[in-house]
This record gives structure tokens, C-alpha cells and sequence, in this order.
């Protein structure tokens, strides 16, 4: 929304830094959460690009003088039953969240505009089809997909990026075929098909543009449900092997010592907890920003 | 009505074909030959051969899926390598009464806190409670429940000794002790549904609360809590029902979480289990078993409309 004080008091006068504080200092006045779940989003992904400088030790280092000790100055967080730090592995353990996040959500995004455009396009026996099939994909669970697709490919992180994605594609087949209808019912598409435009050139030159920009507000706010899905494969042990520091695996590895050590379970927990609750702050920011809607109703 | 109604059962039973069609590929694509795993390692060919003619696993696919189909219909879904004893014991008689119990705990403890708080904050619209309300929603619906899981586990179960942590005990056996076992599956399970249901409760009874035929209740003096309960709720239903049905998917994926978490013997456990071990036919069941539910109920919800909205009825 209006943001930026552009009065002429300011212009040409201050230099650019105090603007961005200003405009920094506005927005977490205006939207206190959205800023600070920004931050802590962007925090994660900095510990992840940078985890080799950020972490104290390396993510499989084991201690054997500190077996699942508690926090203290030498681990801040802890150890595991492996002596291994746990604020380094779940340092690491970001790189495995956001790549997952990310791929999967972009296998997912380019399925379902494959098939929300075929769905949109089409008419009749086609479309009524290419209908059922999303409703097949969507009648299932995310996890439970996952997992069976799982049970085919075997473990590992590739695999995790593609059976979460081939989950996620039935959601966004479903509102790329909403959106598709949508612009195909106004009157400049329908101008374009009277002029005698090319049926292709309508779909890449009108359509398409409409459809992939909400498509992109809906894959950053799916990043979030990408995450909780891997993490949960890895937690049942069906995802990523060990002794990788996947924050699913290591909340699992923790299970068995909740009684005497919790924090081996509550470390990466905690984390992967902090930063679902970030993403989902961050991509109601991002709908509300683009829906005119829900921004009226407020 | 009748011809709108077929329409819906007949997507519905198309749907249910792609799904079955995808379970049994499930099957096919499994890396591994079925038949050598059921033998074991030591085998002639010809036991090989004449296993492959006894499982008809010679005959063309598309025989081979209607004969699978017809099996399962049946409740034909052969038998376990690794108990030896029929899958569909084992996962329907078993394993689906555990997984809808812990739903339908989960689902009315949701129901039963959500509606409240959802109807509390819309009517105290910006209050003090209307914010915690929505903090909690929002925290809710976006904690991993597998996480939560385990802090009540140490909270509840470790730190106080209140709850069992594990196990599950059928209620309709001994209620009592069922009861006690579920109640931190339950709210595990339930938290994410309870904070979506606060959401929807409040988003839309606040859009109704604004329309002049409530506006119409008021001045006739009507008392307060007629308005909100018989008046405002009457329009809320309808979403409640949709998320209800739509979200019934998103509750048996937490409740393939909160089984393993709590070791409750479910269909989750089943599921994953399975594709531990390689028992690729109890995957295949269990991907049935929750299709079939999900379709059956987003077709429930969808005939459920008319009945629950009287402007849906078609003419």
C-alpha cells in the first residue's frame, strides 16, 4: 500500500539509507507482524545460503565428550545422542527445508498450470476428464500421496522433492483452471478472438500473463505446506536418509529421549515450528497484498 | 434435483476410477517382482512360471486391473508377506476403525471449541479476545502437529504424568479408558482444524452479522443470542460444511502423524509401516482405503448442500 513518504520535505535532501529506515520504521509500525515474519523468514534462508560461516561446528561432528549434553556455552542448544551440535545441524538442516520447499513447490506450480491450462482451455469430454483427474490427485491427502509415491522411488532427498511436488500439483491445478476461466470471460480476450488473433497468441500473449502471476502468489504461500510435508516424510523415515541434519529426521531421532533430554526433539522442532509459523504470517501478507478482496473485508 | 444428483454420482464414480486405476499402477511400478518376493530367495523357474499363471500376472494389464478391481470390491485384497495373514482384516476390520475414531475425536473436540470461539470473536469483533483468538488461529494452523505431539507428549505424559502416551484402547469396549488414551491424539490432531474453524466461523459470521435481514432481527428485539445462534449461524453452515468435507483429507494426513507419534495402531501406521517394509499390496490398500473416504465424503458434502441451503435447490 502507500508507503513511501515522497513530501517535499525529504526529497533531495535525505540520502537514500534513511529513506529505506523510514520506510522500514512505516511498514513495521503499519504491519508489526508481517515485518517481523519477514525478517525471521529471511533470517532462515541467510542461515542456509551462509550455514558453513553461521555454524559453529560442522553439521556431523560428533563430540564424544558431550553426548546429548545440555545447552551450554560451547553448544548453545545442546548435543545429541551422537555428541553432535544441535544448532549447527539445524543450521544446515535449512539448506535441505528450502531446497525441498522451493523445488517442490516449482514441480508442483508447473504441473498444475500444465493441467489447469489444459482443464481452462478445453471444453466437453476433455475438459470433463482432465476435471477428474485433479479431483483423483486432490482426493488424496498430500502425505499419504507422498508416501505413496515414496513407496515407488525410494528415500532420499531427490525423491522427496519429487513426490511432495507431484502432490502439490492437484491444488494448483485447481485454481489455475479457476483463474483461466476467469480471464477467459473478459472482454479483451474476447476482443482478441474476434479480431481473428491466433488461438496460441491469445493463450501466450492474454492469458498466460494473467494466470502466472496469481500462480506465483500461490507458490509462496505452498512453500510453507511443502516444508511441513518433507519434514513430516522425514520424520516417519520414509524421506530424507540419515545422518543428513533434516530438522523431520532430527525431531524423530529425538523421540526416543524426550523423557531425559528434550531439547534433541525441541531444537529443530522449535525451528521448523518458528518458521512455519513466519512463512504463514508472510503469505497471508502476500494474498492480502494481491486479493482485493480479502483487503476490503478486513 | 434428480438430474444434478446423477451428475455428481457420476463424476464421483469416474473420480473413484482414476483413483483405483492409480492405486493398482502403484503395484505395477513397485520396484521389486512380487512373485520372486513371495517366494522368497530360493526358487526353480518353473515355481516362478506357474506362480505367475496362479496370480495372473501373464494376462494383459488392463485383464489384469478389472480382475484386480473386482477382487478388491470384493474385499479381496490378498494377503500379507509379512504376518501371512488377509490384508483386508488386517487394514479395514483393524486398522480404519482406529484412524476414524481418532478423526472423530479430533473432528468434535474441534467442532465443539472452534464454533464457540470462532462465534465469540466475531461478535466481539477487535476486542482484546477477538486478537488472542486470531493469534491462536493462525499459530494453530501453521504448527507442525507432529511437533506438538511430542511437546504434550513431554508436557502431559512425561513432565505431569497426566495421559497415556500411547496406545490406543477401543472405546466402544471400555469408553472410558478410550477416552483417556485419546485425549492427546485428539487435541494433537484437532489443533490445526480447530484453529482453521475459528477462521472460517469468524470470517464468515462477521459478513453476515453485517447484512440487513440481521439488521431486521435487531430491531424487532430480538434477544442477542437468537440473533447470532438461529439467524447468523443458519448462513455459516454452508462453509462450515464445505471446509468440514474439504478438510477431511487434511485430517487423516495428520492422522498418519499423530498415529506414529502416539503409536496408536491406525491406518497411517499401516501405511507407513508398509512402505518400510516393502509391502507394497497394504500401501495399495491403505492409498484405497483413504481415496475412497475422501471421495465419499466431498460427495456427501456436495449432496449436502441443497438440503443445508434452500437457494441451491434446483428447480
Amino acid at each position: 500500500m502507500a508507503v513511501r513518504d515522497l513530501s517535499g520535505a525529504d526529497r533531495g535532501v535525505r540520502l537514500r539509507a534513511p529513506t529505506l529506515l523510514r520506510f522500514l520504521a512505516h511498514q513495521l509500525a503499519a504491519r508489526p507482524f508481517f515485518v517481523i515474519a519477514t525478517a525471521v523468514s529471511l533470517a532462515f534462508l541467510f542461515a542456509a545460503i551462509f550455514a558453513p560461516w553461521v555454524a559453529p561446528y560442522a553439521p556431523n561432528f560428533q563430540d564424544s565428550d558431550a553426548l546429548m549434553a545440555p545447552p551450554s556455552a560451547a553448544h548453545w542448544c545442546g548435543t545429541d545422542s551422537f555428541g553432535q551440535d544441535l544448532l549447527s545441524r539445524v543450521i544446515f538442516g535449512t539448506r535441505y527445508v528450502f531446497l525441498i520447499g522451493f523445488s517442490s513447490v516449482v514441480i508442483g506450480a508447473a504441473g498444475g498450470l500444465a493441467i489447469g491450462l489444459a482443464a481452462g482451455l478445453t471444453q466437453g469430454a476433455v475438459e470433463w476428464g482432465l476435471m477428474r483427474f485433479v479431483d483423483a490427485i486432490l482426493a488424496l491427502p498430500s502425505l499419504i500421496m507422498a508416501i505413496a509415491f515414496i513407496s515407488i522411488l525410494g528415500p532420499g532427498i531427490d525423491k522427496v522433492i519429487y513426490a511432495v511436488g507431484f502432490a502439490m500439483i492437484g491444488p494448483f491445478a485447481r485454481t489455475v483452471r479457476a483463474d483461466v476461466l476467469q480471464v477467459r470471460a473478459q472482454a479483451f480476450v474476447e476482443a482478441a478472438g474476434l479480431m481473428g488473433v491466433d488461438r496460441l497468441r491469445i493463450i501466450w500473449r492474454h492469458i498466460l500473463p494473467n494466470v502466472i502471476f496469481p500462480l506465483a502468489v500461490q507458490a509462496t504461500i505452498r512453500i510453507a505446506e511443502a516444508i511441513l510435508v518433507s519434514s513430516a516424510l522425514s520424520f516417519l523415515g520414509l524421506g530424507v536418509v540419515p545422518p543428513a541434519p533434516d530438522w523431520g529426521l532430527m525431531i524423530s531421532e529425538g523421540r526416543a529421549f524426550i523423557s531425559i533430554v528434550p531439547w534433541i526433539s525441541g531444537v529443530p522442532g522449535a525451528a521448523l515450528a518458528l518458521l512455519l509459523i513466519s512463512l504463514s504470517i508472510v503469505g497471508d501478507g502476500v494474498r492480502e497484498q494481491f486479493d482485493p478482496k480479502l483487503r476490503a473485508n478486513r | 434435483m434428480l438430474r444434478w444428483t446423477l451428475a455428481k454420482v457420476l463424476q464421483t464414480a469416474a473420480v473413484l476410477l482414476i483413483v483405483s486405476a492409480a492405486s493398482f499402477s502403484l503395484l505395477k511400478l513397485a520396484p521389486g517382482d512380487p512373485v520372486e518376493l513371495m517366494l522368497g530367495d530360493d526358487y526353480s523357474k518353473e515355481s516362478h512360471q506357474s506362480l505367475m499363471i496362479q496370480l495372473g500376472l501373464d494376462r494383459p494389464l488392463p485383464e489384469q486391473y478389472v480382475d484386480w478391481l473386482g477382487r478388491f470390491v470384493r474385499g479381496d485384497w490378498g494377503t500379507s508377506f509379512v504376518s501371512r495373514t488377509p490384508i483386508f482384516q488386517y487394514a479395514f476390520v483393524e486398522a480404519l476403525p482406529v484412524t476414524l475414531t481418532l478423526s472423530a475425536a479430533a473432528l468434535g473436540l474441534a467442532l465443539l471449541i472452534g464454533i464457540p470461539l470462532g462465534v465469540l470473536s466475531a461478535v466481539r469483533k477487535d476486542s482484546a479476545w477477538d486478537a488472542a483468538a486470531a493469534a491462536f488461529s493462525l499459530t494453530g494452523s501453521a504448527f507442525p502437529s507432529f511437533y506438538l505431539g511430542i511437546l504434550l507428549i513431554w508436557i502431559f505424559g512425561v513432565a505431569f504424568g497426566l495421559f497415556p502416551t500411547m496406545g490406543f484402547v477401543a472405546p466402544w469396549q471400555d469408553f472410558w479408558g478410550g477416552a483417556y488414551h485419546l485425549v492427546l491424539p485428539a487435541i494433537t490432531l484437532s489443533t490445526p482444524f480447530m484453529a482453521l474453524i475459528v477462521r472460517i466461523t469468524r470470517a464468515n459470521l462477521v459478513e453476515v452479522l453485517e447484512q440487513p435481514y440481521i439488521a431486521a432481527a435487531r430491531a424487532r428485539g430480538e434477544p442477542a443470542w437468537r440473533i447470532t445462534w438461529v439467524h447468523g449461524m443458519r448462513n455459516v453452515l454452508m462453509p462450515l460444511a464445505t471446509i468440514v468435507g474439504l478438510q477431511l483429507g487434511a485430517l487423516l494426513h495428520g492422522a498418519v502423524l499423530t498415529e506414529t507419534v502416539f503409536s496408536l495402531p491406525g491406518v497411517g501406521r499401516m501405511i507407513t509401516d508398509a512402505v518400510l517394509n516393502r509391502e507394497y499390496m497394504v500401501v495399495q490398500a491403505g492409498v484405497m482405503m483413504t481415496g475412497c473416504l475422501v471421495i465419499f465424503t466431498n460427495l456427501a458434502v456436495d449432496l449436502s448442500y441443497p438440503v443445508l441451503d434452500p437457494r441451491l435447490r434446483p428447480r
